[in-house]
């Protein structure tokens, strides 16, 4: 044409991906796993709804959040539970954390040439009862930590974690030195501040929360037991238990 | 190959061949197709419903979309139906492709065929409407060959009112206010403001009238909207779709405006 519309060959694709903000977030204590996300589901500046969650019981001692493309994540998790339903039918048992931790890393790379956009944080207790978070990126990196946060705000939310859980750039106290697992209370306190932050300086960040609370057998549900907004999900109240706290978040 | 060390190396027994491995047979070749060049996938929507938006309310769930089907910037059909009943509890509404929203009707009759026909009694809800488009349209864009549409589907089952979305990608969510397309942005925030908090005690006339008033100030605004729609409701007794609905229109106000448009003042 003359006016030059056709003298680049245009090529247009269809995108099969999509961004659907929100962040995750988990930290592991000695006998506890807190994992937590907000609720909002948006794409681009829109809010498609205020409440879709992010993170999922998996077991009465695993917990996943998901983060990135819902549709992805939401297909994602509908996988895992199903394998782990399978491995309860074969072995009468539910799967240890860190075997659905290398189940995930197998998943997602199965799929590394049409990955799962999606960003997880796999929280809960270990067989020694220990509380664990493992990290995993979309095509199936992973490793235990002890906190980690993912998804819009996490550039805003991982070095508050860096500074609170890991005592970076902190001095202790002179002839003392950190506390290598905080306590529960101080742990939810953390969680609360890290996404009322994120909310405050985020737009794809709020409109609610949850907090997942995973206790290992015989904890006592001391640290938050005062707390309003408490549901238990656990199947039975004997071995780890799963607890979680519902909150408002700013819908700005 | 045989699988018993015992039988190597002796003549092999052709009459029993208890596990069929000879004549080894073929491994199925990749499928090709003569005409694969010729296949095109939806890369674009090409006739398109524009907004479709719902709310709860009291008694359920009311859904309307208008009834314009444009060519791009042409409004090429005025009197398509963009609601759709399932079954007895279930509505559907589409922007987005007309012709992938009439094969999704298809599939859908004929799952509600299919399920009647099993005859024990159940059918199916909003809710397994609703995950049974969801997986249909990841599934179609996992195979990078999207149905090229946003679809609301609400319903009453067992006295509870279900209201979802789902679109091209498989993106899904639920919300007591939900719009696609234009009236995402200009007609959502109405919806949410006149709605939310009010799901349990809204009135079915006064959600009718919430819904027109939206769908005038979208036909004010959207320019691929007529000013012909049709409102769905869904309550315990059922789906009823109404006939189109014409709005009067008032333009006097556009002779004040100045900055734009033919006037030379």
């Amino acid at each position: 044409m003359p006016d030059g519309s056709f003298a680049h060959p245009q090529e247009r694709q269809f995108n099969p991906y999509s961004e659907n903000g929100g962040t995750i977030l988990a930290i592991a204590g000695a006998d506890f796993t807190v994992v937590a996300g907000d609720t909002r589901q948006s794409e681009g500046y829109s809010i498609q709804t205020r409440y879709a969650p992010k993170v999922f019981k998996l077991t009465d001692r695993a917990v996943l959040a998901v983060n990135g493309f819902a549709a992805d994540g939401n297909m994602f998790v509908k996988k895992v539970k199903q394998r782990l339903e399978w491995y309860r039918h074969a072995h009468a048992k539910d799967m240890p954390l860190r075997a659905i931790a290398r189940l995930i890393q197998t998943m997602l790379y199965a799929q590394r040439f049409f990955p799962y956009y999606v960003y997880n944080i796999l929280g809960g207790i270990e067989e020694d009862g220990s509380g664990a978070v493992y990290s995993f990126d979309p095509v199936g990196s992973y490793e235990r930590e002890a906190c980690r946060a993912a998804g819009a705000a996490q550039a805003l939310v991982q070095p508050f974690l860096d500074n609170q859980i890991y005592f970076k750039n902190q001095q202790p106290p002179a002839g003392s030195s950190h506390p290598v697992h905080l306590p529960l209370p101080d742990v939810l306190s953390i969680v609360i501040d890290s996404f009322t932050g994120a909310t405050e300086r985020h737009i794809e960040v709020g409109d609610g929360l949850e907090i997942f609370v995973i206790l290992a057998k015989g904890r006592s549900t001391q640290g938050f037991d005062g707390r309003s907004g408490v549901q238990e999900l656990s199947t039975t109240p004997e071995g780890d238990r799963v607890f979680v706290i519902r909150r408002e978040l700013k819908k700005d | 190959m045989d699988h018993f060390p015992t039988n190597w190396g002796r003549p092999r027994n052709d009459a029993h061949d208890a596990f069929n491995t000879y004549p080894l047979h073929q491994r199925p070749a990749p499928h090709t197709d003569t005409f694969a060049e010729g296949v095109q996938r939806t890369q674009q929507p090409i006739v398109t419903g524009t907004s479709v938006l719902a709310i709860k309310y009291k008694d359920g769930i009311m859904m309307t979309a208008d009834t314009l089907a444009s060519y791009g910037s042409l409004a090429r059909f005025k009197s398509i139906q963009r609601l759709h009943a399932v079954g007895e509890s279930t509505v559907i509404g589409a922007s987005g492709d007309m012709s992938d929203f009439q094969y999704l009707q298809g599939l859908l009759d004929g799952l509600v065929t299919d399920e009647f026909t099993a005859g024990d009694g159940d059918a199916l809800g909003p809710a397994e409407v609703h995950e049974y488009l969801a997986r249909v349209l990841y599934a179609r864009r996992s195979k990078m060959n999207p149905l090229w549409n946003s679809l609301l589907v609400g319903g009453v089952k067992d006295g509870e009112s279900f209201l979802a979305y789902v679109d091209l990608l498989g993106t899904t969510y639920t919300a007591s206010t939900l719009a696609t397309g234009y009236g995402a942005y200009i007609a959502l925030p109405l919806l949410r403001q006149a709605v939310e908090g009010r799901e349990a005690t809204l009135g079915a006339d006064e959600a009718r009238r919430i819904l027109t008033e939206s769908m005038r100030v979208l036909f004010y605004r959207d320019a691929r909207s007529l000013n012909k729609f049709q409102i769905a409701t869904v309550t315990a007794a059922g789906v009823d779709i109404s006939e189109p609905i014409v709005l009067d229109t008032a333009w006097g106000f556009a002779e004040g405006i100045r900055g734009y448009g033919g006037q030379t003042q």
